[in-house]
């Protein structure tokens, strides 16, 4: 086992070594551009990112003309967001999202709002999922994008993605999602779950950083975005710049291994996750954030009260894990997703994400519970909440002064 | 963001950590902070007929920088006299620490939870609490 063990695999995570194989010879050897048409170096590339596209379509059930590389989710985003507002504001300025996205949705959404867009931001509910009532009752005859997440990248939750996008387009709307946990993690469709427009990335499934994908539709209804690079036409006209040939072979590898091996992982991992949440779960004042039906098989998002996350992980210095405080940045404000749950400040401090991964074994989550069990009962220790507590003071009932 | 080897320190082997009587006269009680902020301290004090603090104990919820920062306030009071620990500034403890500026506001805290402690103790005893001539927020 290598200390200190790597459970933050929702941030990123390691890179298959079967994924580097297949792009070390595009550095070196094969270094043609992709757009070169008129000799074998061109076409050697252009064969590999052809190869790569199949198998990016494929994990999604998409066709491989649907798939424009990016450099990653964050782009992507920013396309489908920035690219359909242009192109159809004619039709409408509405845009609906949620307050839990990916601060890659949220602050794209953001700037087109001083472009004109009016832009919805749902509040889910404690578990939280989008409550279609309340997705429904926002709609607008100008409401041109719903853009709500797959699984969500803090507590894992899984969003009722089909329902969402049958509602999306009961108005006309286009629906749009960042699946960049979703993707190789769990069975995602665009077909069947009535996507236009699809972001991921390579790095949360063990391929590597910088690239990424964004699926836009091209039937029923065939879906434009708007260029936001201009230069050379590369990728339909919407996303020029010389492809990235080592990263798109590395996110095809990627995305193929996924496909074939996200079963045997999901199965494996979610076990590995219930271990690990039941350990845990044991101590007393401890609570599984989010809803725990729906969601992803790899996320554990547990806060343990009256024990600060960044203490806690400097406790446990020896395990890579996250947490929704925010004790180091300057706003001293926890995470706006745990907050949008309606968890109070406290608990949100005191969360601790675990992430497991594809490299995770059983014997590092064994050493996790311990180290984690280890640690919360250190901090209760010093804690002078716990001590109240214990003497069965109501917090709530002291005058915090608040600085 | 790497720690300095002293937070480690104070963090890894934490000085005084305990309760005292609060219900006794010698001891003063100093508790800072909010729970929605991600930080409370308690630092207790015990004083002796001379003005002396002859015993300090701490618990704090909070990063490690303010778990250390409570941990060397403590160290620092004990056999320090009232009026010495009245001078104990938050920036002493930024510097001994090498807290970045980030974590400037566990050191006000700790410093708050020495004034806080200290006129707790002045208050029970028939003192006027002391005033802070600097305020922080």
């Amino acid at each position: 086992m290598n200390i200190p063990v790597y459970l933050d695999n929702n941030a990123t995570t390691p890179m298959d070594p079967r994924v580097l194989e297949a792009m070390v010879p595009y550095f070196v050897q094969k270094f043609g551009n992709a757009a070169s048409r008129n000799h074998a170096f061109g076409w050697v590339a252009e064969e590999a990112v052809d190869y790569a596209r199949e198998q990016a379509a494929k994990i999604i059930g998409a066709n491989e003309k649907e798939i424009i590389f990016t450099s990653g989710a964050t782009e992507s985003d920013n396309l489908a967001i920035k690219g359909v507002f242009e192109m159809y504001k004619e039709k409408g300025n509405h845009i609906i999202t949620t307050v839990t996205e990916h601060k890659a949705v949220l602050d794209t959404c953001k700037h087109i709002e001083k472009l004109g867009a009016r832009v919805t931001y749902l509040p889910v509910k404690e578990d939280g999922l989008v409550d279609l009532a309340v997705l429904e009752a926002a709609m607008t005859p100008e409401t041109i994008l719903v853009s709500i997440m797959y699984g969500n990248n803090e507590i894992g939750v899984i969003q009722p993605v089909k329902e969402i996008a049958a509602i999306a387009h009961k108005y006309g709307a286009l629906f749009m999602t960042d699946a960049t946990q979703a993707v190789g993690k769990i069975p995602v469709d665009v077909i069947a779950d009535g996507i236009d427009l699809l972001a991921f990335s390579a790095h949360k499934m063990y391929g590597p950083k910088g690239v990424g994908v964004l699926y836009v539709r091209r039937k029923n209804p065939r879906v434009k975005v708007t260029a936001q690079m201009d230069g050379g036409g590369h990728e339909r006209g919407m996303r020029s710049g010389t492809l990235n040939v080592p990263g798109i072979v590395g996110l095809g590898k990627a995305c193929e291994l996924a496909r074939l091996e996200m079963a045997d992982d999901a199965a494996r991992l979610s076990k590995l996750r219930d271990k690990l949440e039941s350990a845990l779960t044991v101590l007393e004042e401890s609570y599984v954030n989010g809803n725990v039906e729906h969601r992803l098989p790899h996320v554990a998002n547990i806060s343990f009260k009256y024990v600060e996350g960044e203490g806690l992980m400097m406790a446990m210095k020896d395990l890579a894990v996250s947490s929704g405080s925010a004790c180091t940045s300057a706003s001293l404000e926890p995470s706006y997703v745990l907050k949008s749950l309606g968890l109070s400040d406290d608990l949100a401090h005191s969360s601790i994400r675990f992430g497991l991964g594809r490299f995770t074994t059983e014997e590092e989550i064994d050493y996790a519970i311990e180290v984690t069990l280890k640690s919360v009962t250190h901090l209760r220790e010093l804690s002078p909440l716990w001590e109240m507590f214990k003497e069965g003071i109501d917090l709530d009932s002291i005058e915090w002064a608040e600085h | 963001m790497a720690y300095s080897d002293k937070v480690i320190d104070h963090y890894t082997n934490p000085r005084n950590v305990g309760t005292l009587d609060k219900s006794s006269n010698k001891v003063g009680t100093g508790l800072v902070g909010a729970p929605e902020c991600g930080d409370v301290m308690r630092l207790q004090i015990e004083v002796d007929d001379n003005n002396v603090i002859t015993d300090a104990k701490f618990k704090t919820f909070g990063c490690g920088s303010a778990i250390a920062s409570s941990s060397l306030a403590t160290e620092w009071l004990k056999g320090k006299s009232i009026e010495d620990a009245m001078t104990i500034d938050n920036m002493d403890i930024v510097e001994e620490l090498a807290l970045p500026p980030v974590k400037i506001h566990c050191s006000v805290l700790a410093e708050d939870a020495i004034k806080a402690a200290i006129n707790d103790y002045r208050v029970k005893n028939g003192m006027a609490p002391i005033e802070s001539e600097k305020t922080h927020h």
